[in-house]
């Protein structure tokens, strides 16, 4: 029973790794822009589509140069998002800019849909797909590179906002754009790379998971979904809490489809997301807010 | 009455669109689910457009009507008119029981509470197939019948679902126009500034919550018996996203809006088809734009646009004399 447990937990784990990337990025755009970009999946999806569509073929590239060309595409795509999307609709209501992004995921999948059709594609695991064990327990060497990676980019996030120039200015345009704006902060060239930051977030975690999940053109919404409940179970607008959150639903998740379900796993996370607000109305690391008059 | 008058005008043209064109396709069966889409959009405006309560599980309760009524008719031999207003009071139960831990979330996490309600929903229609036949769904659904005049036609759905729809326009507008649609409206402009005014803000929210999703419930079982088949794909979090979709495409706090909203995003796919393989981009590349230059939906900023151009006529006109 032990071990079985430890196994649910490493494999909540790895999955709770991938939310925690989308949610992250969720949490970077919400940050600076006020905007909840339900186009984050597509990233995710972007990411591990394009890595096996430049790698595939005998013509192909080998896998980590066509990941960082992906990665790079799908960077751009964040940022031109940004540009022609979010930027011209400044201003407008919180559920407008919800509908924006929605049809920039909508137009992303059938764009994905046009280039690659309806098929599942798998990609090679990184190093070999000899299982480890851990006691009674066994991993993939993939978990590892999923978790490994998602730390360190957690990491990287962390040190990008609190330790650089370019971090702090995106901060200071969250907290107050005008006064960002006063001080001599190119807020547009900030909003482009927190788009573009997020993008890369996301465009990682799907070609990290790709080897274990597969992937295919409507990959991104489940995992979209997944991300902003992550992000709001942390307290929305907090970075480290939308991990925290991450990594807490995958948890979850993973233990409910071993003990209970497998089934109603997506229910049971969404069940305890209901009841953490219930009591929490601003998430586990979030701060309340007042409502001004 | 004045606030009614756009109602005699979608009376009218509910009434000669199918003298005008008899038979056609576009009317009596696109246009029919046009109907129903726009029931819902209709119903979920009261919640987002005038008390300012986004909901992303709005297809949840419709799923719920429509699956009360398969299930008592078909598994237990209900009479479908008793098993719509089972439906209803299931619904209604429901959307009670959330009705007030929802409502005290706010933003975001409100959008969150509501699409993750949908989507549990959803999930046990897909789960409990002993009764509701799975992701594979449930068919041989009787249809409904008034006095022996049986509802068995396109043009008999037609007449019963836009007469609904005309009756649930009526009763929105009544709100609106009445002391708890300015209560709806103060609170959706500043809860607090509501509730310093003497207005219980949780109370009238849990009203306008549970009346959408009683809309909603009876809008999924007559969905139920005209399509006398119901399955899981039908009620998913893709419409609820779409039913918010059709409210704010609209324009938000506009009843016709709503219509309005509902009818654009019915035809569209059917218009988009031409397209194949790039119907789907489209469709996103039309909702993003026209997001992103009309924000306050299409009714509200066409209107804008017509009263500026009138404006600059007189102001011309005026000039000119």
């Amino acid at each position: 029973m032990l071990d079985q447990i430890l196994q649910f937990l490493l494999t909540g784990v790895t999955v709770g790794a991938t939310y925690a990337l989308v949610a992250l990025g969720f949490a970077i755009i919400y940050n600076a822009s006020d905007v909840v970009n339900f186009a984050q999946g597509e990233f995710v999806m972007l990411g591990a589509m394009s890595t096996i569509a430049l790698s595939a073929g005998d013509q192909g590239l080998p896998l980590w140069l066509a990941a960082i060309c992906a990665v790079l595409l799908v960077i751009l795509v964040g940022m031109l998002l940004q540009r022609f999307a979010i930027a011209p609709a400044r201003g407008a209501s919180v559920v407008t800019t919800i509908i924006i992004t929605i049809g920039a995921s909508i137009f992303l999948r059938g764009v994905a849909l046009l280039l690659w059709g309806k098929d599942i594609f798998g990609m090679p695991h990184f190093s070999g797909e000899e299982p480890i064990q851990i006691g009674e327990a066994t991993i993939l060497p993939q978990n590892i590179w999923v978790m490994g990676g998602a730390a360190l980019l957690v990491l990287g996030v962390h040190y990008f906002f609190n330790h650089t120039l370019n971090g702090k200015s995106i901060l200071a345009c969250s907290c107050n754009r005008t006064a960002a704006n006063l001080v001599g902060i190119n807020v547009g060239m900030m909003m482009l790379i927190a788009y573009g930051l997020s993008a890369l977030l996301g465009s990682l975690a799907g070609i990290l998971v790709a080897p274990i999940t597969f992937t295919s053109y409507d990959a991104g919404v489940m995992l979209g979904l997944k991300g902003f409940s992550a992000a709001i179970l942390g307290g929305m607008g907090n970075p480290m809490g939308a991990v925290a959150g991450g990594l807490l639903l995958g948890l979850i998740e993973s233990l409910a489809a071993g003990l209970i379900s497998s089934g109603y796993k997506d229910a049971i996370g969404f069940v305890i997301l209901l009841l953490v607000l219930f009591f929490r109305p601003s998430g586990i690391f979030g701060k309340a807010s007042a409502e001004r008059v | 009455m004045s606030y009614l008058r756009g109602f005699y005008l979608l009376l009218a043209v509910a009434l000669l669109l199918p003298i005008a064109f008899p038979g056609s396709y576009y009317v009596t069966v696109v246009g029919v689910t046009a109907a129903l889409n726009a029931i819902l959009a209709v119903s979920l405006n009261l919640l987002m457009g005038y008390a300012g309560q986004i909901s992303l599980g709005h297809a949840g309760f419709f799923g719920v009507g429509a699956y009360a009524s398969a299930i008592l008719t078909t598994r237990y031999g209900w009479n479908p008119w008793p098993a719509i207003v089972a439906g209803m009071a299931a619904t209604g139960v429901i959307a009670f029981t959330l009705a007030r831990p929802i409502l005290r979330l706010k933003g975001h996490y409100l959008a969150m509470a509501t699409l993750g309600m949908g989507i549990i929903i959803n999930i046990v229609l897909v789960q409990a197939g002993s009764f509701t036949g799975g992701p594979d769904g449930l068919g041989g659904i009787p249809t409904l019948s008034l006095f022996g005049w049986r509802v068995n036609s396109d043009l008999r759905w037609y007449i019963v679902i836009v007469s609904v729809l005309l009756v649930v326009v009526w009763i929105s507008l009544n709100i609106i126009n009445s002391r708890s649609g300015r209560a709806l409206r103060a609170l959706h402009g500043s809860e607090v500034a509501a509730e310093m005014m003497g207005i219980d803000t949780g109370a009238t929210k849990t009203q306008v919550f549970v009346l959408a999703a009683l809309i909603a419930s009876l809008a999924g079982s007559l969905f139920a018996y005209q399509q006398a088949f119901v399955s899981p794909d039908s009620f998913s979090f893709f419409f609820s996203i779409e039913l918010v979709t059709m409210v704010v495409l609209g324009g938000m706090a506009s009843t016709y809006g709503a219509i309005l909203g509902a009818v654009i995003l019915t035809f569209l796919p059917e218009l988009l088809v031409v397209f194949e393989d790039y119907e789907v981009m489209i469709f996103g590349a039309i909702l993003m734009l026209m997001m992103i230059f009309l924000p306050q939906g299409l009714f509200v900023g066409l209107q804008g646009l017509v009263r500026r151009v009138l404006r600059a006529k007189q102001g011309s006109e005026r000039g000119a004399a």
